[in-house]
C-alpha cells in the first residue's frame, strides 16, 4: 500500500504539504501528520461528532473523509479558537464559565459545531441550540450546561457586534 | 473555616480541554512506537481449531503476531479482583456464598467464550498495516452451542461457558431477615411479578486505549491507560505477568469518561505491556467503537422474581426476591453488583421481612462489570415498580404507598438489620426522606399536575407523573490517600490516588485543601492519575472520591498546617495557637501586618537550614494521610418524571424531570449539579433508548451507534434540582457521594410516569428500555384485553 498522493491542506492558517496514502483518514492526517490532537475520535462512523472540524468554513466529520479529499481546502480545528495570547475566545470561555464540559473529550467537536452555528445564528432560541448540537454526543454533561454556555456566548457576541456596528457607524 | 468549600469555583482542568491541548491516551506519541490491532472472535462459543498467521506475518511492516498458544504458559489469566471480590467473614456467615473460580485468558486459548473476545494481536508500524495483517489471519472455529439465556445456562445438561463452573452458576448467596413466608400468610394481599433490566454499555465518548513503554536498562514498564483504576491495572499486570509491582508505573492521563467499565481491567491492558517488553519498543492500542461495543465490559442485566406481601392500606410486610445476574463469560467483581442490589433494594422503606436469593450466572456474552450505580438502578427499578404496582392494585396514589412505608426522620440513624458489603452494619447515617419527598412534590406542583392530567385526558392527551426514590451507599472504602508537600515556590503539591474521568478532582480537592490550610485553590496543585505519585491508591468508582480522597486531602492538609504553625511559631517567636493563616499569609494574631508565606517556611525547614530546627521537627514540608472510612455513607434522592405518551406510536416525550437530592456537604455546587444532570441523562438513556442486544446465537446486534442509541440534546431536558443537606457523620467533611446517583432512579421514575399516563389501560412495565415498539406492543395488548372485557 504505498501509492502515495501529494496533498496540500491549509490547517489553522498554515499550509501543510504531505505525501499520504490515499486511504489515510482526514482525522489521522490532522492528528498524526499535523500533531493537532485536539480533534478527537469517538466512533469513527460519523455519529458522535467528536471529530467535527470546519472545512472551508462548513462543519464536517473528519472521520468520514480521506485526507486526499481535503486537498486544496482550508481546515479549522479546535486549536485555532483561542486568541494568539492564549486567552480563550468567547465560546470557550462560556464553556468553562458554565461547566459545559466534564471529561472534555467531546468538547472540541461541540466547539467547532457551535463556532459555525453562532456565525449563522446570532440570537438562537433554546430549541435551535438543542437542534444545532443534536449531532454531537456527550456522555458526561447531559447537555444542559452546554446549552447554557451557548446562550451566554451568543449574548456576549451580540453585544460585541452591536458595539462594533456603533463604532463603524461613527 | 469554609471559604472555598461550597463555592462554584471554575475548573482548573478546563483550559487545556477547551483549547484541544489536553492529553488523552490516543494523543500520546513515543519514538519508535508500534501499533496493535486485535483479532476478535466472531463466534459466541466455539473451539479454536486452527489459526493461520503465515500470510499476515509476511506483510511488510508487521513486527509481531501473538495467539493464545504463544502466551499459554507465560501470561496468567485475569482472575477475580481481590480488592473488589473479598467477602468479609461476617458477611460470609450471614449470606453463605458459594463461589466458583473463574478466569479469562488475555488471548483466547482453545476456545472462545463471547463475540469480541481477543483471539490474536498484531503489532505493526501503524494501525493501517496492523489492520491489513489482521484481515489476513484465518481462524478455524468449531461451533459449540451458545448459551445466551441465564435460565437455560443453569439447567442440568446445559453446555458450560467455563468448564469448572458447574451449571454456570459462578456465585450465589442468600440474605434473609425476619420471616417472609410467614408474613405472606398473614398479609391481606400478595403481589408476584418479574422485573428485568437490560444489559447496557457505558459508552464513554473516548474509547479505551493503552500504551506501554518498556525501558530495559531500568527494567521499568510505563503504561498509560484510559482507566479509572491505575493501581488495579498495575496490580493485575503484576499478577498476570509475574513482574515486580514497583517496576510498573501506570498513568491515567486525561480520561474521556469512564462510568465504571473503564475500571474493569481488560485483557488489552496486560497484553500491550507484555508485547512492549518482548519487542523492547513502545506499543499503542486504541479501541474503535465497534470493539468498544463488543469487547469493553458491559453491565446491568438482571432478572428479578419478587413476591411481596402487603396490606390493603399499602403497608408492605415482606419482600422476597430471587434474582439472576447475567454476568457474561466471566465475573471479575465477585458479588459487587449483586450484593449492592441486595442491600439497596429496600431503599428508603421499612420492610421487616426480607429474603433475597441471588445467582450470578455465566453466559456467552461480554463480561459484566459495575457501571454507574452498580446494582442500584436494578434494585430501584424493581422496588419502585413494586410500590407503583401496589398503589395501582389498591387504587391509591403511589405517593400514599411511599409515605406509608418510608423511614421517618426521627428514626435516623436507621438500622436496616443487615450488613453492608464491607461488613459494617447497614445503618443509614443521616437524611430526611419524607421531607425530600414533600419538597419534590412541591417542586413539581403534584396536585396541580393531577388536575392538569384530568383536563388533558378529556382532550385525549395522556400525561403522567412518576416518582422514584433511592438511598445509596456511597464513598465505599477501603481507603484513599493524599501526600502533600510544599515546594520552593511555596505551592502545595497534593498527590492523590483517586484519578478522575471528568469529575473535576484538580479543582475540588484544591478547594478542600485551601480551606484547611488557609490558602487559595490556586496555591494548590493536584496531581492524580499516576501510580508513581503515591504508594497506594484505589480509584474513582462507587461515588467515592469526594468522600475518601476528599477526606484524605482534608486530614493531610490539617497535618501540614500543624507543621507550618509549629515552624512559624519559631520564626515569629510565638506559640502556634497564636498564629493564623489566611489566603497564604501566616501571621501572629496580634501583628497581622508582619507575615510569612509558605515560601519562607519552606526555606526554614530545608534539611540544610541554619540555624537548625529543634530535633523534634522533621525537615521538609511533607505529610501523608490515608483516610479509611468506617463504612459507606448514605446519600439519597427523590426523582420525578413527567411524560406525555402518544398512544398511537408508543412514543414517550419526557416533558420535565426534577430531583431533590442529599449528598451532605456540597464541595462545588456547579460540579455536583453537573454530575446529577449527567447521571440523569444516562438514566434516561437506559429508561428509553439503550440496550445491548444479543440474538439467540450470541451474536451482538448493537455494534454501532445506529443500533445502540445514546440520548442526544433533543432527548434530555434540563433537570430541575432541589437540595437537602444532611451531613454525613462518617467523614470529617460531612460529604456523601454523588457521582452515580443521577443514573439510579430515572428508569423507575419514567416507567412509573408512563404507567400513570396510561392508567386507564392498566399496563405493566417491567422491562427496559421502554422503546416505542415495546410500549406500542403493551398498549395494543391492553386495548385488546379491554375490548374483550367490554364485549363480554
Ligand atoms: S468520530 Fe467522527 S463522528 Fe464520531
Ligand atoms: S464532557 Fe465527557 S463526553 Fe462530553
Amino acid at each position: 500500500m504505498s501509492n502515495k498522493v501529494q496533498v496540500g491542506i491549509s490547517i489553522n492558517g498554515k499550509k501543510v504539504q504531505k505525501q499520504v496514502e490515499s486511504r489515510l483518514l482526514l482525522t489521522d492526517f490532522i492528528r498524526d501528520e499535523c500533531n493537532l490532537t485536539g480533534t478527537h475520535l469517538g466512533c469513527e462512523h460519523g455519529v458522535c461528532g467528536a471529530c467535527t472540524i470546519l472545512l472551508d468554513n462548513e462543519p464536517v466529520r473528519g472521520c468520514l473523509m480521506f485526507a486526499v479529499q481535503a486537498d486544496g481546502c482550508e481546515i479549522q480545528t479546535v486549536e485555532s479558537l483561542n486568541h494568539v495570547d492564549g486567552t480563550l475566545n468567547v465560546l470557550q470561555q462560556s464553556f468553562s464559565d458554565n461547566h459545559a464540559l466534564q471529561c472534555g473529550f467531546c468538547t472540541p467537536g461541540f466547539l467547532m459545531t457551535l463556532t459555525h452555528f453562532l456565525k449563522d445564528n446570532q440570537n438562537p432560541t433554546e430549541n435551535e441550540i438543542r437542534e444545532a448540537i443534536s449531532g454531537n454526543l456527550c456522555r458526561c454533561t447531559g447537555y444542559a450546561n452546554i446549552i447554557k454556555a451557548v446562550q451566554q456566548a451568543s449574548q456576549i457576541l451580540q453585544k460585541e457586534n452591536s458595539n462594533c456596528s456603533v463604532v463603524s457607524a461613527q | 473555616m469554609k471559604k472555598y468549600v461550597g463555592q462554584s469555583i471554575k475548573r482548573k482542568e478546563d483550559y487545556r480541554l477547551v483549547t484541544g491541548t489536553g492529553q488523552f491516551v490516543a494523543d500520546i506519541k513515543l519514538d519508535g512506537m508500534l501499533e496493535a490491532v486485535f483479532v476478535r472472535s466472531p463466534q459466541a462459543h466455539a473451539i479454536i481449531r486452527y489459526i493461520d498467521t503465515l500470510k499476515a506475518k509476511e506483510l511488510p511492516g508487521v513486527h509481531a503476531i501473538l495467539i493464545g498458544d504463544d502466551i499459554k504458559e507465560k501470561i496468567n489469566p485475569i482472575t477475580q479482583f481481590e480488592s473488589h471480590s473479598a467477602v468479609p467473614p461476617n458477611v460470609a456467615k450471614e449470606i453463605n456464598p458459594k463461589i466458583q473460580f473463574n478466569a479469562e485468558s488475555v488471548l483466547a486459548v482453545d476456545k472462545v467464550m463471547y463475540v469480541g473476545q481477543p483471539v490474536a494481536v498484531v503489532v505493526a508500524e501503524n494501525r493501517y498495516i496492523a489492520e491489513d495483517a489482521a484481515d489476513l489471519i484465518k481462524v478455524e472455529y468449531e461451533q459449540l452451542k451458545p448459551i445466551v439465556d441465564p435460565y437455560e445456562a443453569m439447567k442440568e445438561d446445559s453446555p458450560l461457558v467455563q468448564e469448572q463452573v458447574e451449571r454456570n452458576i459462578q456465585m450465589e448467596f442468600h440474605l434473609s431477615i425476619g420471616d417472609a413466608k410467614q408474613a405472606e400468610q398473614q398479609a391481606d394481599r400478595i403481589l408476584k411479578t418479574r422485573v428485568q433490566t437490560p444489559r447496557l454499555s457505558s459508552n464513554p465518548i473516548e474509547t479505551r486505549g493503552v500504551i506501554a513503554d518498556y525501558d530495559n536498562r531500568t527494567d521499568q514498564m510505563h503504561v498509560w491507560s484510559a482507566t479509572q483504576l491505575p493501581f488495579e491495572v498495575r496490580a493485575t499486570i503484576a499478577h498476570c505477568l509475574g513482574w515486580t509491582e514497583q517496576n510498573i508505573r501506570v498513568t491515567a492521563p486525561d480520561v474521556g469518561g469512564g462510568f465504571g467499565p473503564k475500571g474493569g481491567v481488560h485483557p488489552e491492558e496486560i497484553l500491550i505491556p507484555y508485547i512492549s517488553n518482548q519487542l523492547n519498543r513502545p506499543v499503542k492500542w486504541v479501541e474503535d467503537r465497534l470493539e468498544h461495543l463488543t469487547s469493553a465490559r458491559q453491565s446491568r442485566d438482571q432478572v428479578h422474581d419478587v413476591i411481596v406481601a402487603y396490606n390493603s392500606d399499602g403497608t408492605i410486610h415482606s419482600l422476597r426476591d430471587e434474582f439472576v445476574v447475567d454476568s457474561g463469560a466471566v465475573n471479575f467483581f465477585g458479588f459487587t453488583c449483586a450484593y449492592n442490589t441486595a442491600y439497596h433494594l429496600r431503599g428508603a422503606y421499612k420492610i421487616p421481612n426480607y429474603d433475597i436469593k441471588s445467582r450470578i450466572v455465566l453466559t456467552n456474552k461480554t463480561p459484566n462489570v459495575p457501571f454507574r450505580g452498580a446494582g442500584r438502578p436494578e434494585a430501584v427499578f424493581t422496588m419502585d415498580r413494586v410500590i407503583d404496582m401496589i398503589a395501582r392494585k389498591l387504587k391509591l396514589d403511589p405517593v400514599e404507598v411511599m409515605k406509608k412505608n418510608m423511614i421517618q426522620a426521627h428514626e435516623m440513624p436507621y438500622d436496616q438489620g443487615i450488613l453492608v458489603k464491607d461488613g459494617a452494619k447497614l445503618i443509614y447515617d443521616s437524611g430526611d426522606y419524607p421531607a425530600a419527598l414533600n419538597q419534590a412534590l412541591e417542586m413539581v406542583d403534584y396536585e396541580g399536575f393531577r388536575d392538569r392530567q384530568k383536563e388533558l385526558k378529556k382532550a385525549g392527551k395522556n400525561i403522567g407523573i412518576g416518582i422514584s426514590t433511592y438511598v445509596e451507599g456511597t464513598g465505599a472504602g477501603p481507603f484513599e490517600g493524599a501526600l502533600l508537600s510544599v515546594d520552593s515556590s511555596g505551592k502545595v503539591i497534593a498527590h492523590l490516588g483517586a484519578s478522575p474521568q471528568g469529575q473535576g478532582h484538580e479543582t475540588v480537592f484544591a478547594q478542600v485543601g485551601a480551606d484547611a490550610l488557609g490558602l487559595t485553590p490556586d496555591d494548590i496543585v493536584i496531581k492524580v492519575g499516576d501510580t508513581a505519585v503515591l504508594p497506594f491508591g484505589a480509584g474513582t468508582y462507587a461515588s467515592r472520591s469526594a468522600v475518601n480522597a476528599g477526606s484524605a486531602m482534608h486530614e493531610a492538609s490539617l497535618k501540614l498546617r500543624k507543621k507550618v504553625l509549629a515552624i512559624a511559631g519559631i520564626m515569629l517567636g510565638t506559640t502556634p495557637d497564636e498564629i493564623e493563616i489566611e489566603e497564604g499569609k501566616i501571621f501572629s494574631k496580634d501583628d497581622p501586618a508582619h507575615f510569612l508565606t509558605l515560601k519562607d517556611i519552606f526555606k526554614r525547614v530545608r534539611p540544610a537550614a541554619r540555624p537548625p530546627l529543634p530535633p523534634e521537627i522533621e525537615p521538609g514540608l511533607q505529610v501523608t494521610h490515608y483516610f479509611v472510612p468506617p463504612t459507606v455513607t448514605f446519600a439519597s434522592s427523590v426523582h420525578v418524571a413527567e411524560v406525555e405518551v402518544d398512544k398511537e406510536t408508543g412514543f414517550v416525550e419526557l416533558q420535565n424531570y426534577s430531583v431533590v437530592h442529599d449528598c451532605g456537604t456540597v464541595i462545588n455546587p456547579m460540579i455536583v449539579d453537573g454530575q446529577i444532570q449527567g447521571g440523569i441523562a444516562q438514566g434516561i438513556g437506559s429508561a428509553l433508548y439503550e440496550e445491548v442486544v444479543y440474538n439467540e446465537n450470541g451474536q451482538l446486534l448493537t455494534g454501532t451507534y445506529m443500533d445502540y442509541l445514546l440520548p442526544t440534546s433533543m432527548e434530555i431536558p434540563t433537570v430541575k434540582k432541589g437540595h437537602q443537606l444532611h451531613l454525613s457523620t462518617r467523614n470529617p467533611l460531612g460529604v456523601k457521594g454523588v457521582g452515580e446517583g443521577g443514573a439510579i432512579s430515572p428508569p423507575a421514575a419514567i416507567a412509573n410516569a408512563i404507567v400513570d399516563a396510561l392508567s386507564d389501560l392498566e399496563i405493566v412495565i417491567n422491562q427496559l428500555p421502554v422503546s416505542p415498539s415495546r410500549l406500542r406492543g403493551l398498549i395494543k395488548e391492553a386495548e385488546k384485553k379491554q375490548s374483550t372485557i367490554l364485549s363480554k
